[in-house]
């Protein structure tokens, strides 16, 4: 963090060593999606199986990350910023946990559709996942540096994934429509679509956080508040 | 702010002992029926204007106050305030529990007496009440004739604000009332803090910050004389305004 | 290593030695009046009045003189000397003027007895007109012990613990009950111990009331405090120094330094108990 240390060092490295666990949760979520991508989009169903059996690695990880926030919580009392850190922590943390899963049902649902032909060329699909890894990985950035505006950059991301979800979801039901073979097909290619969205989900609300953290202000509700009003 | 319910307000108050000016400028509001918290480094003055409130420091030679103190709307350092009075109405509870080596009931009915609370039976029933007020009724009623100095640390803590609150004050000043105290005794003064703020305001100097976390409505952070920042005590605790707050209180000082 | 144990040692040896020479001292003194004076002390000695030039009879009316002269003193010294400690102490401001009124009393202690015998002389037998008798004598020893007391009283007052103070007056007390009911109850034992030595040191003084209240022989005891009266300490002098027959009064004057010493240890004494008494007590 860019303010003083602490007077106690080890409280400054067990915050050190959650904030560098939870970069490296992103990370191995990142690497997971991209595989599980790759998998579909090269028809490489080892790749997938790869990517389901290192889910265990990011849930250990899950694991870690929970205790050590767990521990300084209850050795420390953290207040304030340290407080802010730690509960953004445990949430970040449960999202990339559950980034992870969703890369390993993206990575089982292309195993399932390497079993068939393809049904069509994959356009949208590769954009959604590109924008999705884009935004976790902006959103750990904004945790590095703490960095609203790259955050804001992350929540306004949505959109394009959400409408690429949109597109997809058209496009499919055509599919669907005019030939019933395809529905097995394209159901599952929905199912990616939508794990896709759900991600970029988690993504946003990693960089919600991290506007808490940062200004102490909840941006959670925001967009609905607005709406209401 | 919070004018409207406030009972001690300081006005731009500076305090000297001799030439070294311990407070500067502090302006600050007392609300009435909650508990404020005094926090800070030793020797940043929140205990300094502690005394100040009840002019315990014009005990101490070559001290000098600047500024207003207006208590329920009279400024307690004007001429021909008598202090005695202003510490009648403001009680204080110290570090130190500091009972006199008299009997509990003694302790009790000490201030009262002096102040024409002559009948026996006057007496026992405010003893009665005042010690059932700090918790402290059901483990002594049975010893009141017994020496203060037997009870334990925590028990005499709460004999002394027994004695404060049996001369009816409106505000207690807490200074520091749990630090000789072990964990237990601490958290019995703690849950009593709670308790009284129904009927006191109370006012206390903690170098506990998590008791200040605890016990405390608002919060005040006080740094090289100064009053640093004064707020709602979950917004000190979560989202301090200022650098200096949030970098004293998540330790990252000194 | 050794070198150093060894000078540890001697050091030790020395410092034991000026603690032993010192107590064998007193003990060969109070051994040699003991055995000198235990024969001259009968019931007949210690109640009648002195016959045929003070060679024979007893030394009663010396007692009661000595009696009378330590309480007027104390009378006199034990108000006004609690009276300067407390405002030295608790209402005078810190500063020159009190440092130069306790460097006084300081002084005053160290002034000879025989300058207060003359000052007593001075001021109380001939400018007052009191003559030569019991008031005179007790005022002027009054004034001797009074910085043993004042030096007393200002240590049993700072003895008593600022909290006791800051507590009373948080309470809304003024600064002149929490004196009355707090600090002086809590100081009186030291203030007591404080006097009762004092009242050791005037009944043994010879000076302060040679010239002030004692006489060299009375017929009557005194009947009221503008009497002379006979004084221990005084009755030995003018035994050993003034009498016509010296040498036969010898076993006289043992026991009646005898008495005398008894006395002034038993008054200590008294002090010692009273101490230890509430120190014991003191729990803060």
């Amino acid at each position: 963090m860019a303010e003083k240390a602490h007077t106690s060092s080890v409280y400054d490295r067990a915050l050190q060593s959650i904030k560098e666990n939870l970069l490296f949760a992103g990370a191995l979520a990142e690497q997971a999606i991209q595989r599980a991508m790759t998998c579909l989009l090269e028809r490489d169903s080892d790749l997938g199986r790869n990517v389901i059996d290192s889910d265990m690695q990011i849930d250990r990880l899950d694991e870690e990350i929970e205790r050590k926030c767990l521990d300084v919580i209850a050795l420390r009392q953290p207040v304030a910023k340290d407080l802010r850190f730690i509960t953004t922590a445990i949430k970040i943390n449960a999202h990339l946990e559950r980034i992870g899963d969703m890369a390993a049902n993206i990575a089982e649902k292309a195993i399932a559709l390497n079993e068939e032909p393809q049904l069509k060329p994959y356009i949208d699909l590769p954009r959604m996942s590109d924008t999705a890894q884009q935004m976790i990985k902006k959103s750990l950035d904004a945790l590095v540096r703490e960095d609203c505006d790259l955050a804001e950059e992350v929540i306004k991301a949505d959109e394009i994934v959400d409408s690429l979800n949109d597109q997809i979801f058209r496009e499919l039901l055509t599919f669907m429509m005019e030939d019933p073979r395809t529905i097995h097909r394209a159901l599952l290619i929905m199912q990616i679509a939508k794990n896709l969205e759900r991600i970029s989900d988690h993504a946003t609300s990693i960089a919600v956080m991290i506007i808490y953290l940062v200004t102490g202000r909840n941006v959670r509700h925001r967009d609905k508040m607005e709406k209401t009003k | 702010m919070r004018t409207n319910d406030s009972i001690i307000q300081t006005k731009q108050v500076n305090f000297f002992y001799g030439t070294f000016k311990a407070l500067i400028d502090v302006t600050m509001d007392f609300e009435k029926n909650k508990v404020t918290a005094l926090i800070g480094p030793s020797g940043c003055g929140k205990s300094t204007l502690l005394r100040l409130l009840n002019r315990m420091n014009d005990l101490i030679d070559g001290t000098r106050v600047e500024g207003e103190v207006i208590f329920e709307g009279t400024n307690i350092y004007d001429t021909g305030i008598d202090p005695v009075d202003i510490r009648r109405r403001i009680g204080m509870v110290f570090q130190k529990p500091n009972p006199f080596p008299k009997t509990i009931f003694d302790n009790i009915t000490y201030g009262p007496k002096l102040n024409g609370v002559r009948s026996k039976d006057a007496q026992e029933t405010l003893v009665q009440q005042s010690l059932e007020q700090a918790s402290l009724w059901e483990e002594v009623k049975d010893i009141l004739n017994r020496s203060a100095m037997t009870l334990s640390g925590g028990q005499q803590q709460r004999l002394c604000i027994a004695r404060a609150l049996a001369m009816r004050p409106d505000v207690l000043l807490m200074d520091e009332p749990t630090s000789a105290l072990d964990p237990i005794s601490t958290a019995k003064i703690e849950e009593l803090i709670a308790e009284l703020k129904r009927n006191y305001t109370i006012i206390i100097v903690t170098h506990n910050m998590q008791q200040a976390a605890r016990v405390s409505d608002y919060t005040g952070f006080f740094y090289l004389g100064k009053l640093i920042e004064f707020n709602p005590t979950e917004k000190l605790f979560t989202k301090p305004d200022e650098k200096q707050t949030e970098e004293y209180i998540t330790g990252r000082f000194g | 290593m050794r070198w150093r144990y060894f000078k540890q040692h001697a050091f030790f040896a020395i410092v034991r030695l000026a603690a032993f020479s010192i107590a064998a001292a007193i003990g060969a003194f109070l051994v040699y009046i003991l055995v000198n004076g235990i024969g001259a002390i009968s019931w007949e000695f210690l109640s009648e009045h002195p016959r045929e030039s003070m060679t024979k009879g007893g030394i009663m009316p010396a007692i009661l003189g000595t009696f009378y002269l330590t309480a007027g003193a104390i009378i006199i010294a034990l108000p006004l000397g609690v009276a300067s400690a407390i405002y030295l102490s608790e209402y005078a401001k810190q500063g020159p003027v009190i440092r130069i009124i306790r460097v006084g009393v300081n002084c005053l202690a160290g002034v000879p007895s025989i300058v207060f015998g003359l000052f007593g002389l001075g001021l109380f037998v001939v400018f007052l007109q009191f003559g030569s008798c019991i008031l005179s004598g007790a005022l002027t020893l009054g004034f001797l012990i009074l910085p043993t007391i004042i030096g007393a009283s200002e240590e049993a007052l700072k003895s008593v613990p600022q909290t006791f103070r800051e507590a009373s007056l948080g309470l809304g007390v003024s600064k002149w009950q929490t004196i009355l009911r707090i600090v002086l109850p809590n100081a009186l034992p030291g203030i007591l111990t404080g006097s009762i030595l004092g009242i050791g040191r005037a009944a043994g003084e010879t000076a302060p009331i040679m010239f002030t209240a004692a006489a060299f022989f009375t017929a009557k005891l005194p009947s009221s405090i503008f009497d002379e009266v006979m004084a221990l300490p005084y009755h030995v002098y003018v035994l050993a120094t003034a009498g016509t027959y010296i040498e036969e009064t010898r076993p006289l004057q043992y026991g009646t330094v005898l008495v005398l010493v008894a006395l002034v240890l038993g008054v200590d004494l008294i002090a010692i108990i009273i101490r230890s008494y509430i120190r014991k007590k003191k729990r803060w």
